[in-house]
């Protein structure tokens, strides 16, 4: 694992990371409490909303009810009479144009001359109350000359249809197209004993985080600027806020509040962030902008709506010999984290089952509706459902046992996909043995009789995106230490924990490696004024990219104290033992000291203790040029089983229970595991069951929690979880990611369950009533 | 008419007497008037259960409650859970059933309300208590775990 090492840079994590040792400081793979999970239960963390400010004013947004159209005016003057109304924008105040991806940035604060989609901001007013604001907004009249909307998938490749953003360097509907071949796909069709091909539609969806995008800001005397962000990536908000309002970046304080969850929908930097900054410096006031739930609708950047083609082909024994892949993403108005969705719906198609030959083609479109961007699992979720399904109807054909026919497939450990993705530990086979024996699957499936089935899924995902997503070569995650003489270690990092339990994480690390218990280490998180940058919680990253810095920060900590006590008590630096509290010779427990003792040496003996760490995954020298967004450092892996049951009469799908087994390289707490792998599941069967952001026309149809309806504790079925363990080579103590892997095979193994139930290939979730009614009637017509 | 209204109010056992507009709900008296934030605003209609707190020891959803309508009552928020309700808190903690935490205030009121009146709550007693609180971090299933934990040491204190 030498090779591109960054072991002649001090301050870099080394490979391998303690991957293979055992956990000498006894903190790893407990289940237990999370440090900070007390806050959060007893309302006492502050989340955004929670921040009130002396003077604040709240600031609320008048929104286009027009999919496509020309601004022609806007009157502001009803508005502006309204007692109580402090100031204002419009568009044309923030031209510059912002975005993640760099090569993408098609976004500006609110519409400026033209609309795009139902929703998008136009004017943000601001008011001593919301309550005030909200009547301002409703007082503002904005005339729109329409313009013919762009609202399909055809409509987007239609070269007849108006551009949604002109003058961009391509003239047309179609943000991005990847083309990627591997191999001989013609001859591997040829070479094969069957073919199976079809279309599959997944739908869109939203991300629903209870907390809405919330932004404070507050204008500071000097004339820089404080902002509180709810974001998933606070390093993003900070690069995109202070180029949008030309400021420096080092003027600007960014802090990260306690988030109410993301699921990738706060990974964007919004107009919240961007107006309650903006009006804070125009008006001179803290500035709050807290979305309406109708409002995070609008917002979405939730999963891309995706029809797909895909041909599969299969020896006699199950052996795939080629794949050919073609998807189209419907992805709204802007581009969002579109590019990167247009590689992923492809270049996780050769994971976890041996390819040669394999070919994909995407589309990633704009349409006159909400951005569409990450959700948990992005991209790679709509090409799953197709593959695993392709995977049971081959099964079924070759009449081979679909558990076989995965498990004889699967990719081994230390190899190299056909397109360049290298794979270092796989748990693939141990999580298909661990669901079906659980659940029984190779006995009870086929038996259970007309109108209840269980189905197989398996997945595999990234651990972060080796390249970051604007070019650089400096750390993607960063950690410092402080320890001091009270013996208190402080753990400062720019990450964002949004619920998935990163503070913990962070905590138990530094804990293992200093011998210290997690509940010792104070985190301080996501706070640009404190914390060195983390790239932020997306791409399942920040187990990770920010262990590995924080094993980084504790090692150079404990060299330090290592050192210091050696001397003490004449023995080698190597002779130490961490653990419980204390520093001692291995093997001679009363021969040591107390940790903060240790601490008090090496202050003694170095001077104050403050150590930096940081992450950038080694180079992995792809054969493929064209490879720059797919490769990570390590994939996890996922296989589910599904029980349901139809109700033939009202059509009713039930999920009764999800068997999940996930491979994370090594728990560092089990129970945040677990949770995360749960997660994945309750969402995976949202999306199954009833989730879809549909629209009528441009408008969102359901926009409110009434009519998006979510799965609540009575339609959430029993889980039982497997935790596999592979100690990954490069994994911080051989973790890997569980926050979004598992979510891959949920929504495929519960259709291929529905087809054991009822005969039928259901090719498009969600699975509604309707919809399996209306299968079961045209089965029942085509038998007659 | 008058579109203010006095109101008298016991929360977390401190009586609080205020001149306010009729309009104003029970989340934002708590929220922005008495910066008791630990109830939170999740869709501000009642379909999500993250403002649950608790009126004459009832669950009820404060975004979509009058404060005028609580007059004379007795409300309890998360801020009001102690000693009392430690047993639950601590049963979340153990099980990490709050990952990103906005729900759980309201969960915990929720479970408190129901063994309060139900001292051996059974599984499907603390699902239909918790059926009206969306939670979109977890699946529920450490919280039914957490759930089934707290009702076993509460029948056996």
């Amino acid at each position: 694992m030498s090779e591109g090492s960054n072991e002649n840079r001090p301050g870099w994590a080394v490979y391998p990371t303690h991957a293979g040792e055992p956990a000498t400081g006894g903190v790893l793979g407990r289940g237990e409490r999370k440090i900070d999970g007390r806050g959060r239960i007893t309302g006492t963390a502050v989340f955004t909303d929670d921040i009130q400010l002396p003077r604040m004013l709240h600031a609320k947004f008048v929104r286009s009810t027009e999919a496509h159209a020309r601004i022609l005016g806007v009157d502001l003057s009803a508005a502006l009479e309204i007692p109580g109304v402090v100031g204002y924008a419009l568009g044309e105040e923030l031209p510059k144009k912002y975005g993640v991806i760099p090569v993408a940035q098609d976004e500006t604060a609110m519409a400026i001359g033209k609309v795009r989609y139902i929703g998008e901001p136009v004017v943000c007013i601001a008011a001593l109350d919301e309550e005030t604001a909200l009547r301002a907004v409703r007082a503002v009249k904005v005339s729109y000359e329409r313009i013919d909307a762009v609202l399909t998938i055809e409509d987007a490749l239609d070269p007849r249809k108006p551009h949604i953003h002109e003058g961009s360097r391509k003239p047309s509907n179609i943000l991005r197209r990847v083309f990627q071949e591997y191999g001989d796909v013609d001859r591997g069709f040829a070479d094969a004993d069957i073919i199976v091909e079809d279309t599959y539609s997944y739908p869109g969806s939203t991300h629903v985080p209870l907390e809405a995008h919330v932004a404070v800001a507050n204008p500071e005397p000097d004339g820089k600027l404080t902002l509180w962000s709810s974001t998933q990536n606070p390093h993003y908000v900070h690069r995109d806020v202070a180029h949008v309002l030309g400021m420096r970046e080092q003027d600007i304080r960014l802090i990260k509040p306690a988030i109410g969850a993301g699921y990738g929908g706060k990974c964007d930097p919004f107009c919240t962030d961007i107006l309650a900054a903006y009006l804070a410096r125009k008006l001179g006031r803290p500035v709050k902008i807290a979305l309406e739930r109708e409002e995070v609708f609008y917002t979405h950047r939730g999963r891309h709506p995706t029809r797909m083609w895909l041909k599969m082909g299969f020896k006699k024994d199950g052996s795939i010999t080629a794949v050919d892949f073609k998807a189209w993403a419907d992805g709204g108005a802007y581009a969002s984290y579109g590019v990167v969705t247009s590689y992923y719906l492809g270049v996780f198609m050769p994971l976890p089952y041996t390819l040669e030959n394999y070919r994909f083609e995407s589309h990633r479109l704009y349409t006159n509706k909400p951005p569409c961007g990450p959700k948990r699992g992005h991209g790679a979720i709509q090409p799953r459902l197709a593959l695993e399904m392709h995977i049971d109807r081959a099964a079924q054909r070759l009449g081979l046992n679909p558990a076989e026919l995965r498990r004889a497939n699967c990719i081994e450990p230390d190899t190299e996909t056909c397109n360049g993705l290298k794979v270092t530990s796989v748990g693939m086979k141990q999580c298909i043995d661990a669901v079906v024996q659980a659940s029984g699957y190779e006995q009870r499936r086929g038996t259970l009789g007309f109108g209840r089935g269980l189905g197989l899924a398996a997945s595999a995902y990234m651990c972060g995106a080796l390249h970051p997503v604007y070019q650089n070569e400096l750390s993607q995650s960063s950690v410092q230490l402080k320890v001091d003489r009270s013996g208190e270690v402080t753990l400062f990092s720019g990450t964002a924990d949004c619920g998935q339990g990163s503070i913990h994480m962070l905590a138990a690390v530094c804990a293992e490696r200093l011998g210290i218990e997690p509940s010792d280490v104070r985190v301080i998180e996501g706070d640009t004024a404190l914390t060195p940058v983390d790239l932020g919680s997306y791409s399942s990253r920040v187990t990770f990219m920010a262990g590995n810095a924080c094993i980084a920060a504790s090692d150079r900590v404990r060299a330090k104290l290592a050192e210091a006590v050696a001397a003490k008590l004449g023995v080698s630096a190597e002779s130490l033992v961490f653990r419980g509290g204390k520093v001692y010779v291995a093997d001679a427990q009363e021969r040591g000291v107390s940790f903060v003792d240790a601490v008090w040496l090496a202050e003694e003996r170095f001077g104050p203790i403050g150590e930096v760490g940081g992450y950038k995954p080694h180079k992995i020298g792809s054969r493929f040029r064209r490879q720059s967004v797919g490769p990570s450092p390590a994939y996890s892996f996922t296989a589910q089983v599904a029980e349901v049951a139809v109700d033939v009469e009202t059509g009713i799908l039930t999920v009764d229970k999800i068997w999940v087994a996930h491979d994370c390289g090594r728990a560092i707490n089990r129970t945040i595991v677990e949770g995360q792998i749960e997660g994945c599941v309750y969402m995976g069967v949202g999306e199954a069951l009833y989730e879809e952001q549909r629209y009528r026309g441009g408008l969102v149809s359901a926009p409110s929690l009434l009519e998006y309806k979510v799965p609540t504790i009575h339609e959430t079925p029993e889980i039982e979880t497997f935790i596999v363990e592979t100690h990954d080579p490069n994994g911080p103590f051989g973790a890997k990611e569980a926050g979004e892997g598992p979510q891959l095979s949920t929504v495929p193994a519960i259709a291929n369950a529905l087809h054991d139930a009822v005969g039928i290939w259901f090719t498009r979730p969600p699975f509604t009533p309707e919809s399996v009614l209306t299968a079961l009637a045209r089965a029942e017509r085509s038998k007659s | 008419m008058s579109d203010e209204v006095v109101l008298t109010v016991q929360v977390n056992g401190e009586r609080v007497r205020r001149l306010i507009p009729a309009s104003r709900t029970l989340l934002d008296l708590l929220r922005e008037d008495l910066r008791l934030t630990g109830s939170k605003h999740g869709c501000d209609v009642g379909d999500c259960g993250a403002c649950t707190v608790r009126v004459d020891g009832l669950p009820r959803l404060a975004c979509i409650t009058l404060a005028a309508e609580v007059q004379g009552a007795s409300v309890q928020t998360i801020e009001g859970c102690g000693s009392k309700e430690a047993y639950i808190v601590d049963a979340l903690d153990k099980h990490v059933a709050s990952q990103c935490g906005y729900c759980t205030p309201g969960i915990v009121l929720c479970l408190a309300s129901l063994f309060d009146d139900q001292a051996d709550a059974d599984e499907a007693a603390i699902r239909e208590a918790l059926g009206s609180n969306i939670c979109r971090c977890t699946g529920y299933t450490k919280i039914l775990a957490a759930a089934r934990e707290a009702a076993a040491s509460r029948s056996s204190a």
